[in-house]
């Protein structure tokens, strides 16, 4: 491995001191301490912080209408538009999770279904959230768009059962998706 | 070297005085015997040619064209005009600009074969881009997803995206063939391989196709279910999802499993397996490759009877009897009170009782237990249906032959009559009985048994003779233990574990030298290595054998002159040439 020798930069006596970095720093500190007193702190409307408008007031005030379109938080199942769970239970996703928190029990649907064409389905679908590091690998291998990262950050819970994610739940966060590929449509 | 003009000789020459002769493969000049199919001469260089029809226990229609390959032989000399060799001995070769199918066809002398290269590779897209227009995009829920065929090549010859922008053909789905066997027809991909293992191989041609060109369909015989034995064989050969298990469908997905080599114990034969588990539980058989013992195929009933060991019946703890009871004890100390109460009858008046489904090394230890206990009677129940002509062995104790040898048992079954007389009359006391319910295959009843007043059994479900036993140990199954067998023929072959025994269940090896150490002082004996070379020592046919030689093919010690029909027909094809074999 090459080394990079990198050189201190040569300091003046005034800047070994310290000192007048330290005025600098503190002047900024009170130049925004007096504009957030007058009102006029820094993104206060992008915010929507309190009247001083420099501290988000977290649980009271929340993030969640500023997420961007492209937040990982929790993973959930989605069924699409005739309300046909979507997951086929062919558990890329299991096979993926780097931290090993999916479990599927795949189970085949009977043949006086709607679906039964489809054949298969999950019939337990398990999270385990204490397990779960947001990467984002379930819905990038899905290849049944059936898996998506929602915007759900607060996941809490009291006892690690509380902390798995059974299907019904999955289904819960997740809702219904509109607008996918429908690959298993009369036609095919 | 003495090289010259006289005495050298040509590489075609050296060849045909083996029977052999030279092909050049991707370059490289090979020797193969004459006759070997152009696609095994390939594989035994190790350079993959990808096909779906050949198999070579099945004869060759060459119907999928997926092992195109690109042959050369020396041109033809004009009349009069001497065959030209270049300085290496061979004659140049003159590409053919068309290619053959390697499945179908044999080598020949100074022949080239060329698997890469522009025009194998455009053959190959062009006949995956074929196989994959009416082919479903269903690979999330098919069974065969990770060992499909169909998708290996796609990624190696697949295009990704398709040009086909028609409708594709339909075709019955999820179709109910069979009690064991689901058909979907859009996945197959006709190579016939089924259809060719029912009618060569089960003699029982019951599936055909129907309807032609785009939309030809496998379909089974209209008054006929796909029901013989080996039907299941049939899902293991197919490249695609088209043939699925009933049993393993949806189970698990194929890459999950953890795959063992082991063998099969319900018959004589010892059929090669591979044992699918995960998460410690079982979820398939698949037959394995030995052709010295059961070719490629499996009976189903033999794959399908593994789901017994997970039976809710399985005994998972030690039991001892308190009060007509019986009471869960730790294995240690009901094998402390086994030897205790064994302690007080006299050699003559202990009868043990092994079985035929014990490997070499438990019936070693059985031995064992018998000399120290020093009981005069000691026998295995023997247990015979009839032989179904193809894989299945009249003898339906795996390790009949292992007993002879290992406990000098010449005539196995023949002292449980005096046994049973004994117990009758009062002369035997006591009964040692191993992995064997008496009132199956012995022909005892309850009542029998319960005349002695000890019994010690060991056992992997509840059965009756479990009810009345006085000290029960619980056993491993065959899937779950290490050790050998000898098979009806006189092979040797290995058990490995697939998966950690139920419970506080214990490898019998280890519940019996327990028991030996306490009746009658320990034998440094800690792993079944150490009792393989005891063995290997004692017994003559398994001198300077141990369990890591035996390997996973298995070991021939000695001829019994028994035949396993189906090889015997199989043997007969491939002299024949009809299969490669």
């Amino acid at each position: 491995m090459a080394t990079i020798t990198v050189k201190r930069p040569k300091l003046t006596f005034l800047e070994k001191l310290f000192i007048p970095t330290l005025i600098k720093g503190l002047r900024l500190t009170l130049s925004h301490g007096v504009r957030s007193l007058r009102g006029k702190a820094e993104g206060k409307e992008q915010l929507a912080a309190g009247h001083l408008g420099v501290t988000m007031q977290y649980p009271e005030q929340k993030w969640d209408s500023h997420l961007p379109e492209y937040y990982r938080g929790a993973p959930a199942l989605v069924t699409d538009e005739l309300g046909r769970e979507r997951c086929v239970s062919c558990q890329l996703c299991e096979f993926i999770c780097p931290p090993k928190a999916i479990k599927i029990i795949p189970q085949e649907i009977p043949a006086d279904s709607e679906w039964a064409k489809v054949e298969k389905k999950p019939q337990a679908f398990d999270i385990d959230m204490i397990r779960c590091i947001y990467c984002g690998m379930c819905e990038e291998v899905c290849p049944e768009q059936a898996i998506y990262l929602r915007k759900d950050y607060a996941i809490t819970g009291t006892s690690r059962e509380e902390m798995v994610h059974d299907k019904d739940k999955l289904y819960e966060i997740g809702g219904q998706r509109i607008g996918l590929v429908n690959k298993w449509n009369d036609l095919k | 070297m003495s090289d010259t003009e006289a005495t050298k000789q040509l590489p075609k020459d050296l060849a045909a005085s083996e029977g052999k002769v030279n092909v050049q493969i991707d370059g490289v000049w090979h020797q193969f015997p004459k006759g070997t199919r152009m696609i095994e001469a390939c594989k035994q260089v190790k350079v993959e040619v990808p096909h779906y029809c050949y198999h070579p226990k099945l004869s060759s229609p060459g119907n999928c064209r997926m092992c195109l390959v690109q042959m050369g032989m020396p041109p033809r000399p004009a009349p009069g005009q001497d065959p030209v060799f270049e300085d290496d001995g061979y004659q140049p070769i003159g590409w053919m600009p068309r290619p053959v199918i390697a499945c179908a066809n044999t080598v020949a002398e100074n022949m080239g074969i060329r698997t890469t290269g522009p025009l194998v590779e455009e053959v190959r897209n062009g006949v995956m881009e074929f196989l994959l227009i009416n082919h479903p995009l269903d690979c999330p829920i098919c069974d065969q997803a990770g060992e499909c065929r169909l998708q290996e090549f796609s990624v190696e010859h697949g295009r990704g995206t398709s040009r086909f922008v028609e409708n594709k053909v339909k075709k019955p789905k999820n179709v109910d063939i069979g009690p064991r066997i689901r058909l979907d027809d859009e996945r197959c991909i006709m190579c016939s391989r089924c259809i060719r293992f029912m009618d060569e191989v089960a003699d029982d041609p019951v599936l055909g196709f129907t309807d032609r060109g785009t939309h030809t369909t496998l379909t089974i015989h209209p008054d006929r279910r796909l029901d013989h034995n080996y039907s299941l064989n049939t899902a293991d050969i197919c490249p695609v999802g088209a043939l699925t298990s009933n049993d393993f469908r949806f189970k698990q997905r194929v890459w999950f499993l953890k795959e063992t080599k082991t063998i099969d114990t319900n018959c004589g034969t010892g059929i090669n397996v591979t044992v699918g588990a995960r998460s410690n539980k079982i979820l398939r058989v698949q037959p394995r490759e030995n052709n010295d013992v059961n070719s490629s195929w499996i009976p189903d009933s033999h794959r399908l009877s593994f789901h017994t060991i997970i039976d809710e019946a399985r005994l998972t703890d030690a039991m001892v009897m308190e009060n007509g009871k019986h009471q869960t004890a730790t294995v240690a100390n009901a094998i402390q009170r086994a030897a205790t109460e064994l302690a007080k009858f006299k050699g003559e008046q202990i009868a043990i009782i092994a079985s035929g489904r014990m490997t070499n090394e438990e019936l070693f230890m059985v031995s064992r237990l018998r000399d120290a206990l020093g009981a005069t009677h000691c026998d295995i129940v023997p247990r015979t249906g009839e032989s179904d002509n193809m894989l299945i062995s009249a003898d339906r104790n795996p390790n009949t032959e292992g007993a002879k040898k290992v406990l000098g048992i010449s005539k196995p079954g023949s002292s449980l009559k005096t046994i049973k007389s004994g117990l009758a009359s009062d002369k035997i006391k006591a009964l040692v009985i191993l992995q064997e319910d008496l009132t199956a295959d012995a022909g005892f009843t309850q009542n029998d048994i319960q005349h002695a007043s000890l019994i010690v059994s060991s056992h992997i479900l509840a059965n009756p003779t479990a009810e009345v036993s006085h000290i029960l140990l619980p056993g491993a199954s065959s899937f779950e233990k290490r050790g050998s067998m000898i098979n009806v023929t006189g092979r040797l072959q290995r058990l490995n574990q697939a998966v950690q025994p139920n419970g506080n269940a214990t490898d019998d090896w280890e519940l019996l030298r327990d028991l030996t150490n306490a009746v009658g002082g320990g034998n440094g004996l800690y792993l079944i290595e150490d009792v393989f070379k005891s063995m290997a020592s004692e017994v003559a046919e398994f001198n300077d054998l141990s369990l890591g030689k035996i390997g996973d093919q298995g070991i021939q010690l000695y001829e019994t002159g028994i035949e396993i029909p189906l090889l015997t027909r199989e043997r007969k094809r491939a002299e024949n040439g009809e299969i490669v074999g």
